[in-house]
């Protein structure tokens, strides 16, 4: 979007040109039809065939009799499971269960990654002080903290929060850390020209500086947090899309632990689109196409 | 008044960058500094800036010393180093933060004018060429109406062409509030095109070699015989600047060279 959005701006007139700055990705979501979007759309399409493809042989073999279809249960089944689920209401209610897990483990997660990849990134020596410590921390695979978890905070909420919360932790300590460390000098220099006071210089230098690399870190910790809630609710969930995965295992109902597969994914994508959308406007500034990510 | 009293400036690994340099550039001068690589130009500046500080030795403005960056002082570098996540109206502006947003816009508006910008003021450093971006930063660094301004071989990284229209928006800029300027270059040309007077540096360590008042009246014609010889003079002193090795560095060579 980068390359259209330019020459629409720069060859507005006056009068649209006043309010390109207030509403900048309105003026993008406005224009005329960008390249670089229809060459998206017809990757996009063309990215459907294979899995389609695939679905229609599955299909197809299953209903000509190649197959039972009994641990690989064909599309149409799939589809009618998760419509049934739909149905019932079950599929909302785990759903909203996973979602909540995820929302409050990643919210804790990213906040404490936050704030002490910012302490360690700002402060030398509080970054020789905690660096060494925490990355001795993250060679520990995150599932082997379960049992201590579930031994300190029970097997309800708290014990699959906190798992989620490591899992996000990390990546957003260390983004944030890199980012804040890896600032520019020379636009530092800019800011001492101008005389900025410490507080100045992080709210008009340092943060806008490192917020792209942030938004990236909360959406890899964002991703892991989906990864680590279907671990959490492996052991001893009633509720939640990692729950019906193990449900259908026990019932012998693959159809269900595909359906539960199909939501997982759809919600990761939902949440990570949410996450781009929401912090769209923060960026608009930046030299990179961010959808192509 | 620019006053630098037996300025020197030793890096911590030993580099003696500026060895007790005495300038005083009077109000509303526009200085030129020459030299070949290492001869402690880009230092002596980021020391006025404020941006290092001196081993020993004093910068005087006026009557303040200068010991960190002022409001005074105004600094373009060699790159523009504009934000990239403010549009160009806020990158000029970036200065202005104490005035009221209807202050601040005029007097944007205006600068922007003054360097052939108007009209780009709402887009994005990124979507500006490099001599606008630049043009950009000069505006961004006169807007403030400092005293002093210094400029780090400013127009080095632009074609011919953008360089000279540069020149002219620098003048246009200048003219308005007349600061003391000092600025450094590798260009001979430009040096005598802009400075009313140019000072030759000699490396190792850095000190002033020579200087040359430039009576040339304004606008300079390029083509002129007093742009020409003063340029020939300039480089003449240039080459000798950089010749004369200092001769226990020779002897040490030598004796390095029998050891092994």
């Amino acid at each position: 979007m980068t390359f259209p959005a330019s020459t629409t701006q720069a060859g507005a007139p006056p009068a649209e040109r006043l309010d390109a700055p207030a509403s900048p990705n309105v003026a993008a979501g406005t224009m005329p039809v960008p390249a670089p979007a229809r060459r998206w759309g017809t990757g996009g399409i063309v990215g459907f065939v294979l899995p389609f493809a695939l679905a229609l042989v599955w299909e197809a073999s299953v209903r000509l009799g190649f197959s039972n279809g009994r641990l690989m249960p064909p599309p149409s089944r799939i589809g009618a499971t998760l419509w049934d689920l739909a149905q019932t209401g079950e599929l909302a209610s785990h759903a909203a269960a996973t979602l909540w897990r995820v929302a409050a483990g990643f919210g804790l997660g990213a906040a404490a990654g936050t704030v002490l990849g910012a302490v360690s990134g700002a402060s030398p020596v509080m970054r020789r002080i905690m660096d060494p410590t925490l990355q001795a921390l993250r060679a520990i695979p995150s599932i082997a903290w379960v049992p201590l978890f579930i031994l300190w905070l029970g097997i309800f909420e708290a014990s699959k929060v906190a798992l989620i919360a490591v899992g996000v932790f990390f990546p957003v300590y260390l983004g944030v850390a890199a980012a804040l460390s890896g600032v520019d000098r020379k636009i530092i220099e800019v800011g001492r020209v101008f005389r900025l006071s410490r507080l100045q210089m992080i709210r008009r230098v340092t943060l806008p500086a490192i917020l792209p690399a942030w938004i990236t870190a909360l959406r890899t910790g964002l991703g892991l947090g989906f990864m680590f809630v279907v671990a959490a609710e492996f052991m001893g969930a009633s509720e939640g899309l990692g729950y019906l995965l193990v449900d259908g295992q026990q019932l012998g109902r693959p159809d269900r632990i595909l359906a539960a597969i199909i939501a997982f994914a759809v919600l990761g994508k939902l949440a990570d689109g949410l996450l781009v959308v929401v912090t769209r406007p923060l960026l608009t500034w930046q030299d990179v196409g961010r959808d192509r990510l | 008044m620019l006053r630098i009293d037996a300025l020197s400036k030793t890096y911590a690994d030993g580099n003696k960058a500026l060895d007790t340099l005495d300038l005083t550039i009077g109000a509303g001068e526009i200085v030129a500094l020459v030299g070949g690589s290492g001869c402690g130009k880009t230092t002596l500046l980021r020391l006025i800036a404020g941006l290092d500080t001196a081993t020993s030795g004093q910068i005087r403005l006026d009557d303040a010393v200068i010991s960190g960056p002022s409001a005074d002082v105004g600094v373009i570098f060699q790159e523009p180093r504009l934000f990239p996540w403010l549009t160009i109206d806020d990158n000029v502006a970036f200065g202005l933060s104490d005035l009221s947003a209807f202050e601040r816009e005029g007097l944007v508006a205006n600068a922007l004018t003054r360097v052939g910008l108007s009209g780009h003021g709402h887009r994005w450093p990124r979507e500006l060429s490099g001599g606008q971006q630049q043009r950009a930063a000069i505006a961004r660094a006169l807007i403030t109406r400092p005293r002093l301004l210094i400029m780090d071989e400013p127009f080095s990284a632009l074609d011919p062409t953008t360089r000279q229209s540069l020149h002219r928006h620098l003048l246009s800029l200048w003219d308005e509030s007349r600061p003391t300027v000092l600025m450094v270059t590798h260009d001979v040309e430009e040096a005598v095109s802009l400075a009313d007077r140019i000072i030759v540096m000699r490396p190792n360590p850095g000190r002033l070699h020579e200087e040359f008042p430039n009576l040339l009246s304004r606008p300079r014609d390029r083509m002129g015989t007093g742009f020409e010889s003063l340029s020939r003079s300039i480089l003449k002193s240039l080459d000798q600047s950089l010749k004369p090795a200092p001769q226990p560095a020779a002897r040490a060579t030598a004796g390095e060279a029998a050891w092994w």
